[in-house]
């Protein structure tokens, strides 16, 4: 994903002038294209992201479009107050790119691993948060990002995950994507875990569930359209994110539940636990320690639905 | 006390010495009494800032009150955001607002709070500051933007001592001295108190000129009190050092009043009815 954003982000800031990238010291010859192609607007701010985020907050008071990328905890729970502060308070149109989201950087330990994020930037009024599922997605959603008259977090992977949009699809702020059909239950996924929750229904669909997959590309605003009309299709919605299940997108799918007054269903959540991680492993080491598998999903999933039919 | 000495530069204004001290007196005056009313702490740390933006809003800074959203305009950041109280003084009598407006601080349902709103709900300020550390960085970021976009303003930041404390400072300090920012300048209104204590005794703090100058800043002194001082370093900006410039200036936490002068106390007392008297009394301000 960080391949196919920095190849977009030269893109856009071949288009738009006022487009700055500042980063934190990462990105080794990453940016070499984009340096090249909008000369003075690759700025790298150093290992010192409270100063980033305040200067970019600065600058889109100031007329340009910043875009301040590094690694996940980095950009995020690092410089948490001036994300509060200088961006969300300002309503400065910034965008916060953090790299190697979720578990992406399972090897290097809690230091680096970002499965708070989520749910610490959704609570700063006036943010949207977006989880794009691959390159494709990437590319779209920094599109979209870009010309969000706001601040925008969007978490991303790392490189290699496996593409799952031929092309770059029609991404709109706030809205889900249908990416399978089904009709006995719903999984849906945000981020990286698409392909995880496509197998998953792979494997559903050999023991005969046919489940239908949305894609939650934006987590924050939540699109509520979407949800009203899959709680009243879906006795069972199952949601799954490289992130905590607390105040992730099933948690915030749970407080849009409160807010209906009146719903039925049911609701699982599928995500990392209330603990850091102390073995080190691959990130498909680190996904099935926390039950992040196609087989666990559509296992914990199947048993449910055969639990329910028991009971009625 | 007026304006009416004042010379009007194309928009933008500049005001003599003895009328910048006059203005001075004005502003002080306007904050205590205000402090008395609205029951709004940190008169202190008001009160030895104020030389500072007032020398910057009456006689340096290329503003135009009726323009607040000029891109061409100098930025300024109070990045103490606890010396708001001076600061919406500054800007009312700089024209930003009218002087009656300040008539309902603090009152509910109001703007005019303890430390000041964002851009988008009160002209003339340039950054919500209020938590400490924030006012350069984004100040920075500013300066940036001006010279990407090809353009000549300055930023003037106002870091209070205490709030060097906080490291961001330093995050940006270096960043200003590496891309050699000379349209910056950062005046550290150093009164050597901060909240509850010395700041020298609390967090090693000096020597600010050394430190500033280790950063890779043009560093010098100056008498944050003395307007004249004050507007002969002010008026060189960029310096043609090309680097950005830090003023340490040495202030005196309560200046203005005598029995207010360098007694932290004030950082939070109100001031009662007869203390706002005489502290008038000795500013030459008519109550």
């Amino acid at each position: 994903m960080r391949n196919a954003f920095a190849d977009e982000v030269t893109k856009i800031g071949a288009e738009n002038t006022d487009v700055v990238l500042l980063s934190g010291d990462i990105g080794n010859r990453l940016f070499d294209n984009m340096k090249a192609a909008c000369e003075g607007r690759v700025i790298n701010c150093g290992v010192a992201e409270a100063n980033m985020m305040g200067l970019a907050a600065g600058m889109a008071l100031n007329g340009l479009k910043p875009i301040v990328y590094t690694i996940t905890p980095f950009t995020t729970t690092r410089c948490l107050e001036q994300i509060r502060v200088d961006v969300c308070y300002h309503e400065a149109p910034v965008v916060i790119v953090g790299t190697g989201a979720g578990l992406s950087y399972a090897q290097l330990g809690p230091t680096h691993h970002s499965v708070e994020d989520i749910a610490l930037l959704r609570t700063l009024p006036g943010m949207t948060v977006l989880c794009p599922c691959d390159q494709m997605e990437v590319r779209a959603a920094l599109r979209a990002a870009v010309a969000h008259d706001g601040p925008v977090y969007m978490r991303i992977g790392k490189k290699g995950e496996p593409q799952i949009h031929e092309q770059m699809p029609d991404f709109k702020i706030g809205k889900a994507m249908t990416m399978r059909d089904g009709s006995d239950v719903c999984l849906i996924s945000t981020g990286n875990m698409m392909k995880v929750v496509l197998d998953a229904a792979d494997l559903l669909a050999g023991t005969g569930v046919k489940a239908r997959v949305e894609g939650f590309p934006t987590v924050k605003p939540l699109d509520g359209e979407r949800l009203a009309e899959l709680f009243d299709k879906f006795p069972l919605i199952a949601v799954a994110e490289e992130h905590s299940r607390i105040g992730g997108l099933a948690a915030s799918i749970a407080e849009w539940l409160i807010e209906q007054r009146s719903f039925s269903g049911q609701l699982m959540s599928f995500g990392t636990a209330d603990e850091f991680m102390h073995v080190i492993g691959s990130q498909n080491y680190a996904r099935a320690h926390f039950g992040l598998t196609a087989e666990h999903i559509a296992g914990e999933v199947g048993k449910t639905i055969m639990s329910n039919a028991a009971v009625a | 006390m007026s304006t009416a000495s004042s010379i009007q530069n194309g928009n933008f204004l500049t005001q003599d010495i003895e009328t910048l001290r006059d203005t001075a007196a004005l502003i002080r005056s306007r904050i205590i009494t205000t402090s008395h009313r609205s029951k709004t702490p940190h008169l202190a740390s008001c009160l030895s800032c104020v030389d500072i933006m007032v020398a910057l809003y009456f006689n340096i800074m290329r503003i135009d009150a009726g323009k607040p959203a000029d891109p061409a305009r100098d930025r300024f950041i109070l990045s103490k955001g606890h010396g708001a109280p001076g600061l919406f003084q500054v800007l009312a009598e700089r024209g930003f607002y009218p002087v009656s407006d300040l008539d309902t601080y603090g009152a509910d349902g109001g703007i005019f709070a303890e430390h000041p709103p964002t851009p988008h709900h009160l002209p003339g300020i340039e950054a919500a500051t209020g938590s400490l550390g924030h006012g350069l960085p984004m100040g920075l970021g500013m300066a940036t933007a001006g010279r990407l976009k090809g353009l000549d303003f300055r930023v003037f930041v106002v870091l209070g001592d205490g709030e060097c404390n906080e490291g961001s400072n330093w995050e940006a300090a270096m960043f200003a001295g590496a891309r050699a920012l000379d349209n910056v300048v950062v005046i550290v209104d150093y009164n050597k108190w901060q909240a509850t204590g010395r700041s020298e005794e609390i967090m090693s703090l000096g020597p600010l000129v050394d430190k500033w100058h280790a950063f890779g800043w043009n560093a010098c002194e100056a008498d944050g009190h003395d307007m004249d001082g004050l507007v002969s370093i002010l008026s060189e900006v960029p310096d043609g050092s090309g680097k950005p410039k830090a003023i340490i200036a040495h202030t005196i936490k309560g200046k203005g009043v005598s029995f207010m002068e360098d007694d932290n106390n004030w950082h939070y007392r109100i001031p009662n009815e007869e203390e706002v008297a005489a502290a008038n009394r000795e500013l030459g301000v008519p109550a």
